[in-house]
């Protein structure tokens, strides 16, 4: 009798579980807590609302790439081209911005075009992968190395620089607060709209169970498409933000970050198999990788180890991460 | 008449007929492609590709979205542990191979250990592996002056030893038939097979299935490291990350051959074809006279057409 009781978790009956249930992302925050208080302990200055606010717009990139594999993951595909199509959407606002003039009016054009160039790298590979039927990680890799030949093709080599205007608006203020957080304060009215609609929980059902969302009548193929749809829209911003950050443009930026963003959504708390996962925690996933590096920094490090205390410090924190979100969870 | 169909969608065939239409192709497009020098030199890249292919080969027959993405290190790795032990003399051509396979399968053992134990996805316990292993090839690279290869070594990945034909490739017909007999006549072979369809059943039916996936995972740290020193045995020197190409290109060779990502589907003989089709694909890339983003465009492009051949997904049916 007890056993039925137990099975059926009631948000009191279970505790710290049921907090895990209801909040995936739970251990990704305690880490990245604790990583804000390492990073304190060894370099006060670090906590300052400067340098948080430089470190949040040196990651907000990979915050948003993140994000935007977490919506292919959500379906049970993966994007190993998502660092390809920022690199791609790098290069070309940069060569459009610098062609007319670098005015605002041309920022914004040259935007609204890299939005549209990251839509049509979504496109391709929702194409490829769901409606033709390739194996997500060896079609995502094939167009990967496409769009990076078109990224070279666009700017051979790297160091055009991005107009003036643009870096300075991201990397200054408006209104007294760093205009990041404008960012971030539009990244999180677009997440929670986003997750109103029905897009999210139809990705979702597909990545729980394909056939099973297929028999319940959801057009699937369309579902997967419009997952890669999301990660190309949000595959582009993080090419603004990048570019906002080193102001130029670099045909070969992207391709390290696509791995960190898999290893981001897996340290927030969501599966890889699709069907669970959360983009708060993808996005403090991104942001624990982000102070990792900045904490190996700060404490010192000599710079020919430091590679390697973040490539350990980032499994074994990764490891945490799984660890805590298996025992939530099973 | 179904039979006829049947046989030609099968990926080993498919890769053989694509071999011989892109050898017909770089020949027509630069006579002298196909010439028996030329073709050695490319199954020399082949059988670099090829030996790494087979570790991967078998995490991904191993299920459990089995795949090793710290290959490309471990080969980086392996090649700077040989060319510092060796250094130019033959005298220490075997300890090298010794400190490589002994590298290649510590880090094949860490991967299956946070792959069984911790129960950490592969694809994302061997990614942080690679990231551990680039940063380890820094340190190495500023502390000791990396070395060169014994010339024993070059001359046995490079010049014929026997019939004109270099010992690597020797090496690599001889791991293509250790596979054969390993994956299809041993029981630890059939048991691969096992564990990669269903390893709960196998489990079951008294199969170790995390020693089994820890030891895959040896395996496959083992061939990227003799890889590896092939690699400094053909380039002369090591230099950083050379094995980064093998990360990806491994995992494309094994699907060209045939095997299932999803695991318990394939065996070698399809991949041996799959890293060739690949190799000649880049050769024709490189002696067509076209700058580095065409060539990456081109080769991309034809990846995802080469792979409308072989085993697309099911569609769905109600």
């Amino acid at each position: 009798m007890t056993s039925i009781a137990t099975d059926i978790s009631t948000p009191r009956s279970g505790g710290l579980r049921s907090w895990l249930e209801r909040y995936p992302f739970l251990p990704a925050l305690v880490i990245l807590i604790a990583l804000l208080a390492l990073n304190g302990l060894f370099s006060p200055n670090s906590l300052s609302f400067r340098s948080l606010a430089g470190l949040l717009s040196t990651y907000m990139a990979l915050v948003m790439l993140a994000i935007a594999q977490t919506y292919v993951v959500s379906a049970g595909d993966i994007d190993l081209s998502a660092g390809a199509t920022l690199s791609l959407v790098n290069v070309a606002i940069v060569v459009l911005m610098e062609r007319w003039g670098g005015g605002a009016g041309a920022v914004l054009l040259a935007l609204t075009l890299g939005l549209l160039i990251g839509l049509a790298c979504g496109l391709v590979n929702g194409l490829v992968v769901a409606a033709l039927r390739l194996q997500a990680i060896v079609a995502t890799f094939a167009t990967s190395i496409f769009f990076t030949g078109l990224a070279l093709y666009v700017m051979p080599v790297a160091g055009t620089p991005a107009p003036t205007i643009f870096w300075r608006t991201y990397g200054g203020r408006l209104l007294g607060l760093p205009f990041v957080f404008y960012v971030l304060a539009a990244l999180a009215i677009l997440l929670f709209l986003l997750s109103r609609t029905r897009i999210v929980t139809e990705l979702l059902a597909v990545g729980d169970d394909q056939q099973a969302a297929y028999q319940t009548g959801l057009p699937v193929v369309a579902v997967r498409i419009k997952g890669y749809l999301l990660c190309g829209l949000f595959s582009a911003l993080a090419a603004f933000c990048l570019t906002g950050d080193t102001a130029s443009g670099d045909p070969l930026v992207g391709g390290k970050m696509t791995l960190y963003s898999v290893a981001a959504v897996v340290l927030g708390g969501s599966a890889l198999a699709g069907g669970w996962t959360t983009v708060v925690g993808s996005l403090l996933g991104a942001l624990t990788i982000g102070l990792v590096n900045s904490l190996v920094f700060f404490m010192g490090t000599p710079s020919e180890w430091q590679n390697f205390v973040q490539g350990l410090a980032i499994l074994i924190v990764l490891m945490a991460g799984v660890l805590a979100g298996r025992r939530a969870r099973v | 008449m179904s039979s006829v169909f049947a046989f030609f969608k099968r990926p080993l065939v498919v890769a053989l007929i694509l071999i011989v239409a892109l050898l017909v192709l770089g020949q027509s497009l630069s006579p002298g492609f196909a010439s028996a020098d030329q073709i050695l030199r490319l199954l020399i890249v082949a059988s670099l590709l090829g030996i790494v292919a087979a570790g991967q080969n078998v995490v991904i027959l191993g299920g459990r979205e089995g795949i090793d993405l710290s290959v490309g290190g471990v080969v980086s790795l392996s090649a700077i542990i040989a060319g510092n032990v060796m250094n130019g003399a033959d005298g220490g051509i075997l300890p090298a191979v010794l400190a490589c396979l002994a590298a290649g399968a510590v880090f094949g053992l860490l991967n299956g250990l946070g792959v069984t134990l911790l129960r950490i996805p592969p694809l994302v316990m061997t990614l942080g592996m690679l990231g551990v292993l680039q940063g380890l090839l820094v340190v190495i690279r500023q502390g000791i002056p990396s070395g060169r290869a014994a010339p024993g070594l070059s001359a046995f990945v490079t010049q014929p030893i026997a019939l004109g034909i270099p010992g690597i490739i020797w090496l690599w017909v001889a791991i293509g038939l250790f596979m054969a007999f390993m994956l299809n006549r041993t029981v630890f072979g059939h048991r691969i097979y096992a564990i990669g369809s269903n390893d709960h059943a196998a489990y079951m039916a008294g199969v170790p299935v995390r020693l089994m996936r820890i030891g895959l995972f040896m395996i496959s740290g083992m061939f990227a490291a003799i890889a590896g020193l092939c690699l400094l045995g053909y380039s002369g020197s090591s230099f950083a990350n050379v094995g980064e190409q093998y990360m990806l290109s491994s995992i494309i060779a094994v699907v060209f051959g045939g095997t299932s990502l999803a695991g318990g589907k394939g065996g070698y003989t399809g991949t041996m074809a799959g890293a060739l089709l690949l190799v000649i694909l880049q050769g024709i890339l490189t002696t067509v006279n076209i700058d580095e983003s065409g060539r990456q465009m081109v080769f991309g492009a034809t990846l995802l057409l080469l792979m409308l051949f072989y085993g697309r997904g099911r569609a769905m049916r109600a």
